[in-house]
Parts: C-alpha cells; sequence; structure tokens
C-alpha cells in the first residue's frame, strides 16, 4: 500500500499548551484510520495543520511526497484534502444543494456538471429530500451530514472526518458508516476519522492511532487498541 | 405574479417620460441612478459580504476621471467610461489587497473604506489641476437632441440611459447569482472558513467583488458626472454620499436583486418631500433628510432586517 499522508514530528503549541507534540503516522492510499483520545487530546489542532488553517510549528505533513506545510485551505483542497468540522459551518441562508454545490465546484468548473455532482452526493449521503431547505433548518445530524457532502463534492483523495457520528442514534451511525464503507471501497477514497463513538470507529477503522495530551500513545488494529492497557488508561485516568 | 408585476415595473418606467414633467422626470432618474449604485454596492455587501461605506470614492473617481479627460484632452464619456472604471477597480483591488495582507478583517476592513474615501476627498481638495474645492464644471450646453456620444441632449436621453444602465445591472447580477463566481461570493459571506476549506481562493474571489463593484459604481459616476455637470470634492466622495448609496439596499433587502430598486423607489422620493416640506416651511435644517432617512433604517432594521422586498416575496404567490 502507498503512503498517501505522512505526519512526521508535527508539533504546535498555543501560547505555552502543547497541543500536538512531535506527532507522527501514516495513512495509505485506500486506508481507514480512526485517530482517537480522549478531550483536548488535539485531534482537531492536527486536522486544522492537515488542512492549511495554520501550520505546525515544527515537523512536516506530506500528502503523496507533496509538502502540504504552507499551503491554505484552499490549496490543500485542491491537493485533495475534503474535511469537515467538529463544530458544523453550515452556509445557513443557502440551501443544502447549494452548500454541497459550492463543494462541488471545486470538482466541476461546469455550473450543471457541478449541480449533478451535488445532486448525486446529496443522494448519497441521504440528505435530497431536503436540498429545497435552508441549510440553517437542519437538524444537528443533518448538518453533521452536510458536513460530509459539502466535503465529499470536493471529490477529496483525502476525507477528514471530525467527529461527524457524535449525536447520531445507533441505526444513524451505522447507516453513515456503511457509506464511507461503500465509498472506501467503490472509490478507493481513504479517511482519516476522528471520532468519539467506538460503534464507527472499530466499524470502519483498517487502524486506529491513540494520541494523549498532544502525544502520540500507540498505533495497532482496532480490536488490539482497544485492548492495550495504556489506552484504557489514559481514558479512564484523566490526564497522567 | 412576480413576473406581471416585473412587466408592468418595466412598462411604467419605459413610458413614464411621456406623461412627466421635467421635475418628475429628474426625480425619476435619480431615482434610477441610486437604484443602480446601490445594485452596485450590493455585489460587495449583499453577495460578497464586504461593507463598503466609502462607495462614493468610486462614484467620484468615475466622474473626476471621466470629466477631466473629456475637458482636458476631448475623451468623450462613451471612451473615457472605461478608464474611469479601471481606475475604481484598480483602487478597489489595493484597498482589497491591502486588508488582504494585512488581515484587516470585519468593522476594520470597513474603516478602511471610509478612510480611503477620506483620503481622495482630502486629495482632490488640494488638487488644484481638477478644480480643487471650488469644483471642476462640465460645459453646459442647449439640452436638446441625443448626443450619446458625449453625453450632451434631451433630460429624457439621460433618463432612458440611467434606465438601460440599471435594467443591464440588475440582469447582469441575476446572472452572477446563479454562476460559479456568485456562488463563491455568497459562501464568502456566509462562512470564509468553511468556504475556504471547499477549495474557494478567498482573495481572489474577494478581490472580483471589489474591482467589480468598484468599476460598475465608476460608470454610474460618469453618468452622473455628465447629468449634473458640477464636481466638488466634498459632495462627490463624502461620506454622506456613501451612506445615500447604501440606504436603498439595506431597506429594499441586502443580497437581493430587486431590494436595491424597491429601496430607490421609496427613499428617493421621501427625501424629495422631505425637501419640499423643510423647504415649504421655510426651514434650514439640513439635518433633517439624514434624520429622517436613520429613522427609515433603524424601522427596517428593528422590524423588517432582512429589508422590504424579501418580506414582500414572501407572501407573493
Ligand atoms: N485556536 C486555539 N487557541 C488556543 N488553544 C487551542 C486552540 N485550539 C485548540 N486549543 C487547545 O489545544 C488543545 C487541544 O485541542 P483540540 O481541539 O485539538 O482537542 P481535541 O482532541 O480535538 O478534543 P475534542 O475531543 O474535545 O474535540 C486543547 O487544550 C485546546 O484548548
Ligand atoms: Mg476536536
Amino acid at each position: 500500500m502507498n503512503t498517501l499522508l505522512e505526519l512526521q514530528g508535527v508539533t504546535k503549541s498555543f501560547r505555552g499548551l502543547k497541543a500536538n507534540e512531535d506527532i507522527g503516522f501514516t495513512v495509505g492510499e485506500g486506508e481507514i484510520v480512526g485517530l482517537i483520545g480522549p478531550n483536548g487530546a488535539g485531534k482537531t489542532t492536527l486536522f486544522n495543520m492537515i488542512a492549511g488553517v495554520f501550520p505546525p510549528d515544527r515537523g512536516t505533513i506530506r500528502l503523496s511526497g507533496r509538502d502540504l506545510v504552507g499551503l491554505k485551505p484552499h490549496q490543500t483542497c485542491a491537493a485533495g484534502i475534503g474535511r469537515t468540522f467538529q463544530i458544523v459551518r453550515p452556509f445557513p441562508h443557502l440551501t443544502v444543494a447549494e452548500n454541497v454545490l459550492i463543494g462541488a465546484l471545486h470538482a466541476e468548473k461546469k455550473m450543471h456538471a457541478a449541480r449533478t455532482r451535488a445532486a448525486e452526493v446529496l443522494a448519497l449521503v441521504g440528505l435530497d429530500a431536503k436540498a429545497a431547505q435552508k441549510a440553517g433548518t437542519l437538524t444537528l445530524p443533518e448538518r453533521k451530514c452536510l458536513e460530509v457532502a459539502r466535503a465529499l463534492a470536493t471529490r477529496p483523495r483525502l476525507l477528514l472526518l471530525d467527529e461527524v457520528m457524535a449525536g447520531l442514534r445507533p441505526n444513524e451511525t451505522d447507516q453513515m458508516v456503511a457509506i464511507f464503507r461503500r465509498l472506501n471501497r467503490e472509490t478507493g477514497l481513504s479517511i482519516l476519522l476522528v471520532e468519539h463513538v467506538m460503534r464507527a470507529v472499530m466499524a470502519l477503522s483498517h487502524r486506529v492511532v491513540v494520541i494523549n495530551s498532544g502525544r502520540f500513545l500507540c498505533a495497532g488494529l482496532p480490536a488490539d487498541v482497544v485492548k492495550d492497557p495504556r489506552v484504557l488508561e489514559c481514558y479512564l485516568g484523566g490526564e497522567d | 405574479m412576480k413576473r406581471t408585476a416585473l412587466f408592468v415595473l418595466i412598462g411604467l418606467f419605459l413610458l413614464a417620460p411621456l406623461a412627466s414633467g421635467p421635475y418628475l422626470l429628474s426625480l425619476l432618474t435619480t431615482l434610477l441612478t441610486f437604484a443602480y449604485l446601490g445594485q452596485a454596492w450590493n455585489i460587495m455587501m449583499g453577495f460578497a459580504g464586504q461593507l463598503s461605506l466609502g462607495h462614493a470614492l468610486y462614484v467620484g473617481l468615475g466622474a473626476y476621471v471621466s470629466a477631466a479627460l473629456s475637458l482636458f484632452w476631448g475623451i468623450p464619456p462613451i471612451l473615457g467610461v472605461f478608464p474611469a472604471m479601471a481606475a475604481a477597480a484598480l483602487v478597489g483591488s489595493a484597498i482589497g489587497f491591502l486588508s488582504f495582507r494585512f488581515a484587516v478583517k470585519g468593522v476594520h476592513f470597513t474603516l478602511l473604506t471610509i478612510a480611503f474615501a477620506e483620503i481622495a476627498r482630502l486629495t482632490f481638495q488640494h488638487l488644484s489641476a481638477l478644480g480643487g474645492t471650488g469644483g471642476l464644471f462640465l460645459p453646459v450646453e442647449a439640452r436638446t437632441g441625443v448626443d450619446l456620444i458625449h453625453l450632451r441632449g434631451d433630460p429624457r436621453m439621460f433618463y432612458y440611459v440611467i434606465l438601460a444602465m440599471a435594467a443591464a445591472l440588475f440582469l447582469a447580477c441575476r446572472a452572477l447569482m446563479a454562476s460559479p463566481l456568485g456562488y463563491r461570493w455568497q459562501a464568502l459571506r456566509e462562512d470564509p472558513a468553511a468556504a475556504e476549506s471547499l477549495g474557494v481562493n478567498l482573495l481572489r474571489v474577494k478581490l472580483a467583488a471589489i474591482a467589480l463593484s468598484a468599476a460598475l459604481t465608476a460608470a454610474g459616476g460618469v453618468f452622473t458626472a455628465f447629468f449634473y455637470n458640477a464636481l466638488f470634492p466634498d459632495q462627490w466622495f463624502g461620506l454622506g454620499y456613501s451612506i445615500e448609496i447604501i440606504l436603498a439596499p439595506i431597506i429594499g433587502g441586502l443580497g437581493t436583486l430587486f431590494g436595491p430598486i424597491l429601496g430607490a423607489i421609496l427613499l428617493t422620493p421621501l427625501g424629495e418631500a422631505i425637501t419640499a416640506v423643510t423647504d415649504g416651511l421655510g426651514w434650514q435644517s439640513a439635518g433633517i433628510k439624514p434624520f429622517c432617512y436613520g429613522v427609515c433604517l433603524l424601522l427596517i432594521v428593528k422590524f423588517l432586517p432582512d429589508g422590504i422586498w424579501p418580506a414582500i416575496r414572501k407572501r407573493l404567490p
């Protein structure tokens, strides 16, 4: 398996607080990697650096060998990164279809083709019935779904999902899991998945990476990781 | 229903000169000028969410550039409009680029737009070659005939020119709203961070909005210059004028296509009525008109924050 995303020594501090310290791991092409860790472990911070919201203080981030550090978010998007926001950011006064259309316009320059793509993605995530509704009227689970649809519409190579299943009912989680599985199988989409819902992490991830207090803790198969005493300790025992 | 209303409106505007005397015609010309300028400003604020409180800058630039070209080099406004638009687009882009480079956003961006308009006002006050505070005047000839190249002629000609400009801008804005650029503007307006994550180049999209809005506003300035024939820096670059430009789209409905037109239809006669009443009563206070506009604005913000047109549209079948 070829390496798609490669992180090395990624470090980021916020006014003395080390949000990420010396983080390194990879995501292979076609792989789904779960990224877990307790609250405040630094998962979202890592996503923001991969997506170009801010650069790391140190370390390298590569996508298929290409250095992403220093690129702006629209450039990482062009490089193949699609991301969702943990705190959802819909375009509230636009319709659901228009929200997705803006993502689709990244993949398709022609208006007509972009509309078609937006409709396809909406159908895929099961939001097509709400297409004409203003995004501001959606429920939280629907907004999470819209985040996914918008990011998918840009046709990413690597999808960064930040807790998109939080707040979903178990059957909704299973539906979402099925969608990602299918996308992964049929289009080879790679996914880096931040998720607290273990049901989803276990079902989706080929591999799991655990970080705690900004540091890499361990990585391995989902079934092994959840039995690792260090992982149990960091979730149960709190910080250090 | 909407369609019928639109055709009635177009019909009324097309036929209005036949039934109106010089006063009404000049009122309608002013009305359409504000509809046009409001529409041009709305591209930046209503579509792309960038609040400019210094749009008089572009009207003034358009006016002075075209007037100077015509006075000193004999270049007619039909050609002068292009350098006028280019100058405004250039200045707008410079403001946009500076604000981007130094991460000036929101209120501070708006302050920057005011600052640039003020700088222009002070500069033109001291440009004696262009009349300075004393003003720049275009020769007024007999107001007859139709000379579109030099923008000289009958008041009805001016009326139809600005009507054509307002209509063309309306259609252009409608097309823009449904274009990829239009959607990117709206994404920028709604949530820049989300837009950026979806591949929208914020700088490019912002500059496009400012440059286009500035250039179109300058074209309105060219028209206005040749309609009024007298340019004074205090008026043409003044903050008061900048505010007057944005009232119609705000009251009519930000980001809507009909908002600027509806706002101008309501406000221009109101402004005239206020002037008539205060003149009739012999009051000298120049503050009454802005005060009444302020009250209108307050009422709209309080009761119809989206503006009048969205409220009407909801009730249309
Ligand atoms: N922009 C910022 N400025 C200052 N501190 C920040 C910023 N972003 C994150 N932090 C801090 O960095 C640490 C890591 O935060 P981060 O959001 O990355 O954690 P997380 O793993 O995503 O947590 P959660 O599971 O709660 O989403 C936290 O202590 C947080 O307060
Ligand atoms: Mg987080």
